[in-house]
């Protein structure tokens, strides 16, 4: 146990001052159920503001629904949900999201920092005409939040490059600021680290843990696998057999918690380097850290 | 006087000129080369090009049905386009749930379209200039009455587009995001096919059913492979339509043979010549 602590820093808390503002999430004996189906039940849980949360779970355990359960595109069906301290719908504004498995084919022909833009002002009807000083004005600060923010992920040598033609680790950086242009108050990234590859995992997490902390952003960040994300996290949301727990990674990836969990005798393993292997889920084969299992 | 082309490019152009059917023709060339040039870029962005398609076969039932009940066939073009667009909306809503190939939905919906000109055609023998002006336009008998209706179409499909042109960039390249943002991606898609029908429509009655897909494609097209910024892209598609329909229809004038063919073989020539360029290009780097 002790070996897992080391392998987890302390992290710097969070630039926002906690206590005034309200909890980025707040869930009280939640639950969803889909098409009559129950998804998760009696989930409560608190998300401070500039908190790193990882989502962790076997497939089909509902983490991408607890997403949409936050940004307000999948209703409760038991128990409450506020986001920033309101209804989730009236939230939305203040959320980042980038959804599951988006990647953009050869030919989209649509910059990088056009996505940007987007999403910035992409819900806008009607075309920008700049003829009064203040739209000037405000047009110019939307012009330099947009390149705040692609500096910011580091995207300036490929931004202005067609998105079809970036790979998977520039898109995903690009699809980072988009979620962040707004100043979001929350961010919500769905599996950002499917489909790269080790060294652009760890570059994409390092990236999320600094602009968590340099710009007091709550992020839930749903993965797959809790090993490229040791040492950035803050906290852990496990979900399994429709329940979830909550805690630090040594508190919830052990073998006591897991099993717990899931009711059945479920191992946590440390491998030499510090990673986490997790056996025996009930759900095998798509125990945790098989990502196409 | 006959035309004949001279080597002084100045006088032929004033000999173009002073017939007001090439003045017409000219006017209405250009408000559908601008209008299919930006509608165009939008569908082409979109990946629409097959629903597209087939609301430019939606032509052939609605002129032949015009004709049958005796309305002009500007009408008929109109009504049979929206009808159609209004049925692809309703599928794509279905496939959402239902899972189902849109594709396929379309594909029945050019068929039944197709059928039901055959039989329109069939029961009333003396359509309009024959099918033959139908499938390939009638470039050169526009009327003033004919210019002042396209400009006020291409007024509201354009002035529809500029109210609707970022959420559905937006929903069009992210649709996710877009729709949690808020953006009514569903509303986006029928209104889009709606504009589409209207510039469809418009477009068709110049250059026939078949030759739609000139202007409404190979600018865009061609104005993606050359660059991807979204208003230098539009300006660009609104260029090289502009440009391929004036110089079909001057050189049209000079020549035997129709001006379909030539703003057909300006339009794929442009983009061939720039996909091999961007080859080359590319091979360079």
């Amino acid at each position: 146990m002790s070996g897992v602590r080391r392998a987890m820093p302390e992290v710097a808390p969070a630039a926002r001052q906690p206590g005034c503002a309200p909890p980025a999430v707040q869930l009280s004996r939640a639950g969803v159920a889909l098409g009559g189906k129950r998804v998760f039940a009696d989930v409560s849980l608190s998300i401070e503001a500039g908190e790193f949360l990882a989502v962790l779970g076997p497939n089909g355990a509902g983490k991408s629904t607890l997403m949409k359960a936050i940004l307000g595109l999948v209703a409760l069906s038991e128990g409450s949900l506020t986001v920033l301290g309101r209804q989730p719908e009236q939230a939305r504004a203040q959320i980042g999201y980038l959804p599951q498995r988006r990647s953009f084919d050869h030919a989209t022909r649509v910059r990088g920092v056009d996505l940007v833009r987007l999403g910035l002002d992409g819900a806008r009807w009607g075309i920008p005409v700049a003829i009064s000083r203040r739209a000037r004005q405000r047009r110019r600060a939307e012009r330099r939040r947009v390149q705040e923010v692609i500096e910011m992920v580091g995207a300036e040598r490929y931004a202005d490059r067609a998105i079809g033609e970036c790979s998977g680790g520039e898109q995903q950086r690009l699809l980072i600021g988009q979620a962040l242009v707004r100043h979001p108050e929350l961010l919500i990234l769905d599996e950002p680290l499917d489909s790269l590859d080790l060294p652009n995992q760890a570059s994409v997490t390092a990236l999320v843990r600094q602009i968590c902390s340099a710009e007091g952003v709550a992020v839930l960040l749903v993965a797959h696998d809790v090993n490229p994300l040791l040492g950035y996290l803050d906290r852990v949301i496990y979900l399994g057999r429709g329940r979830a727990l909550a805690g630090s990674v040594h508190e919830v990836i052990t073998t006591t918690g897991l099993s717990a969990l899931y009711g059945a005798p479920v191992e946590v393993l440390r491998t030499g380097d510090g990673r986490l292997v997790v056996v025996g889920t009930p759900e095998a084969p798509h125990h945790h850290g098989d990502r196409h299992g | 006087m006959t035309p004949s082309l001279s080597l002084d490019p100045v006088s032929d152009v004033r000999q173009l000129l002073t017939f007001p059917f090439m003045v017409n023709a000219l006017q209405a060339g250009t408000i559908v080369a601008v209008l299919a040039a930006v509608v165009g870029w939008y569908m082409v962005l979109r990946r629409q090009s097959f629903a597209g398609h087939t609301l430019s076969v939606m032509a052939f039932p609605g002129a032949t049905g015009a004709a049958l009940v005796g309305l002009p066939s500007a009408i008929g073009y109109y009504l049979a386009c929206t009808i159609a667009a209004l049925a692809m909306g309703r599928t794509s809503r279905l496939s959402q749930y239902g899972g189902s190939d849109q594709t396929a939905a379309i594909g029945t919906i050019q068929t039944v379209g197709l059928a039901a000109g055959f039989l329109f055609l069939s029961l009333n023998q003396a359509v309009l200039g024959g099918p033959e002006t139908l499938l390939f336009g009638t470039f050169l008998g526009v009327t003033r009455g004919q210019v002042l209706a396209l400009l006020i179409v291409a007024a509201v499909a354009l002035g529809a587009l500029a109210l609707l042109a970022r959420p559905l960039t937006f929903a069009t390249v992210d649709r996710e995001v877009a729709r949690a943002r808020g953006v009514p991606v569903g509303l986006l898609d029928a209104g889009f096919l709606l504009i589409l029908a209207l510039a469809i429509a418009a477009t068709s009655q110049i250059t026939g059913a078949l030759l739609v897909f000139a202007l409404l494609v190979a600018p865009p097209a061609s104005a993606q492979l050359v660059t991807s910024a979204p208003l230098a892209g539009l300006a660009l598609s609104v260029g090289f339509a502009v440009a391929i329909v004036w110089l079909g229809l001057g050189i049209a004038y000079f020549s035997i043979y129709p001006v379909g063919f030539y703003i057909t073989t300006f339009a794929f020539g442009l983009y061939v010549l720039l996909r091999a360029g961007r080859w080359a290009w590319s091979r360079r780097r």
